[in-house]
């Protein structure tokens, strides 16, 4: 509709810090908003892996092998298959115990002679409700210093956690929104005022408001649209080298960089959202600014 | 058509420069405006073409009190109305022919007709061959020539025009000034707003006098080339209060 440009809008400096600030606003907000969708994904798995198991853990024997007390050991499993509620119970291995320590104590320095626990994963029945201390106060008289860990407690607080940052990380994005409302607010203040005998012009000769406004809508529209999108492939950039660098760590319990669908829904919004938010945001002003002449 | 009552007019705090004006123009009549500089001309005309609100007193313009319209109906007003500004007021960015086309297209008229519509009535003022010529390379006459074609394009009810001879010579005022009897003829309704007394008295229609603020109308019978000056003229019918004693 407004192809025509009956205001120079283009020549007044807004378009040289415009699309650099909202540059750099939309590359913010991609990383607080990846940081809460990747936190939330990570926290979603974290939570459907643990529920619905629990472990015991069974102290090492005295000799530091766990394969000598398999009495103690077939004692639990048979108290745990025993328990209603309980789908499954199966010791892990010492080397799968020994491959979850080793990242903590580096490859090749658990020592043969560590008092290894005995870990038993359990598999709980879904939905199961039972009495989990009934269940810890029997495992202790067959295995005195056994431990049933149901992962509730770390759970909850890393559901919290994360919670917590995504809110943090949805509030910088909010700001960084209302950041943007303002530079765009002072950039069409600034063309108002640059324009202002071209305006009068355009108002004395029966141009609406709207008429007027459409221009710097259009105008703030592509200056954020170009500055979002740079915005945009600067943050993919960040995130892809952290991917990168994550990627040598592999740790099951960190957050996976991986670029799912939702991030990248949620990211490519942002440059879109910058758009709307000018184009409004320009409207509002100069229909509010025009409203006061007569 | 347009009519003032009582009509005061203070910018900001200052003084009033418009008292108590009363003013009816009919529709198709033709008036001059006259006065020294300073006595309000551009200040009337700027009223007259909203583009300032009364400190006092009612305007109506095509039988709508401008006061108590809704302002969303303020442009369609406006559009019926032609204006030649006192310094043209053109936008420099765009060419003649965007100048000239803009009341149109801001009226939202087809883009199919605008061109052809404009080119007509530039090349009918002399500016055939500087469609798009951009204004800063006009001269002042040629400005003022697209400043008219821009008034005049949408074929207002009411042509106001500011000094509209002003940076030209005797010889294009005149013809100025006889395209403006031509378009009152098919109906416009003109005020020229000017202090050249010379010009004035070639052409016999009324005159609206400003002083201090106060308007008189002067309804000229007489036909053109009277010897007597405005001032000495015992005015026949006097617009609005008789001139009390001048502060
Ligand atoms: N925008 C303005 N703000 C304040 N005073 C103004 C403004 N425009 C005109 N005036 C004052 O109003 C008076 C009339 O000015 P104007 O209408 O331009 O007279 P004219 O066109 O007859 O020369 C002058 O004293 C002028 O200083
Ligand atoms: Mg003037």
């Amino acid at each position: 509709m407004a192809r025509r440009r009956d205001l120079p809008l283009e020549r007044d400096g807004t378009g040289r810090f415009l699309p650099w600030l909202i540059a750099l606003m939309v590359y913010l907000a991609c990383l607080a908003l990846a940081g809460a969708i990747m936190l939330d994904e990570a926290s979603g798995r974290w939570q459907s892996g643990l529920t619905g198991t629990m472990t015991a853990q069974i102290p090492a024997a005295d000799s530091g092998k766990s394969d000598e007390h398999p009495a103690t050991i077939a004692a639990v499993l048979d108290v745990l298959k025993n328990t209603p509620g309980i789908r499954d119970a199966q010791p892990l291995t010492t080397d799968s115990v020994i491959a979850l320590i080793e990242p903590w104590l580096g490859k090749g320095n658990v020592a043969s002679d560590l008092p290894i626990p005995v870990l038993i994963d359990i598999q709980l029945e879904e939905n199961a409700t039972f009495d989990t201390v009934a269940l810890a106060i029997q495992l202790e008289q067959v295995a005195p210093g056994t431990r049933l860990d149901d992962h509730e407690i770390w759970i909850t607080r890393m559901l919290r956690l994360s919670q917590t940052i995504g809110a943090v990380a949805m509030t910088i994005v909010i700001l960084i929104g209302i950041a943007a409302a303002a530079t765009v607010v002072f950039a069409t203040r600034t063309g108002l005022a640059v324009h202002q005998g071209a305006i009068e012009v355009l108002h004395i000769i029966g141009a609406r408001d709207t008429y007027i406004a459409r221009q710097f809508q259009v105008r703030a529209m592509s200056l954020a649209l170009r500055g979002g999108l740079l915005g945009l492939i600067l943050a993919t950039m960040t995130l892809a080298l952290l991917a990168g660098i994550a990627g040598n760590l592999e740790g099951p319990l960190l957050p996976q960089l991986a670029v799912t669908p939702s991030l990248w829904g949620g990211l490519a919004a942002l440059p879109l959202a910058a758009a709307l938010i000018a184009t409004l945001t320009a409207r509002i002003t100069v229909v509010r600014t025009l409203s006061r002449l007569p | 058509m347009l009519r003032f009552q009582n009509v005061g007019l203070r910018y900001g705090l200052g003084p009033e420069v418009l008292r108590d004006v009363n003013l009816h123009l009919a529709p198709g009549s033709f008036h001059f405006l006259t006065g020294p500089s300073g006595a309000g001309k551009s200040s009337l005309l700027k009223l007259m073409y909203l583009g300032l609100q009364p400190s006092r007193g009612n305007i109506s313009m095509f039988n709508q009190d401008i006061a108590t319209i809704d302002r969303a109906e303020l442009p369609g007003l406006r559009r019926r109305v032609g204006v030649v500004f006192q310094n043209f007021r053109l936008l420099d960015h765009l060419s003649t022919l965007d100048n000239v086309a803009l009341p149109l297209r801001i009226a939202g008229a087809k883009e199919g007709t605008v061109r052809d519509h404009v080119a007509e009535l530039l090349s009918w003022v002399g500016l055939g061959n500087h469609l798009d010529v951009h204004p800063p390379t006009l001269s002042d006459g040629e400005k003022q020539r697209v400043a008219i074609a821009r008034a005049v394009i949408g074929r207002p009810s009411l042509l106001l025009a500011d000094e509209p001879t002003g940076s030209v010579d005797l010889e294009q005022g005149l013809r100025i000034l006889h395209l403006f009897e031509q378009l009152n003829k098919i109906g416009t309704t003109v005020v020229i707003a000017t202090h050249d007394r010379g010009l004035i008295k070639r052409f016999s229609h009324p005159v609206l006098k400003l002083e201090r603020g106060k308007l008189k109308i002067n309804r000229r019978a007489a036909p053109p080339a009277s010897p007597a000056s405005p001032e000495n003229q015992p005015p026949e019918n006097s617009g609005g209060q008789q001139d009390g004693p001048t502060s």
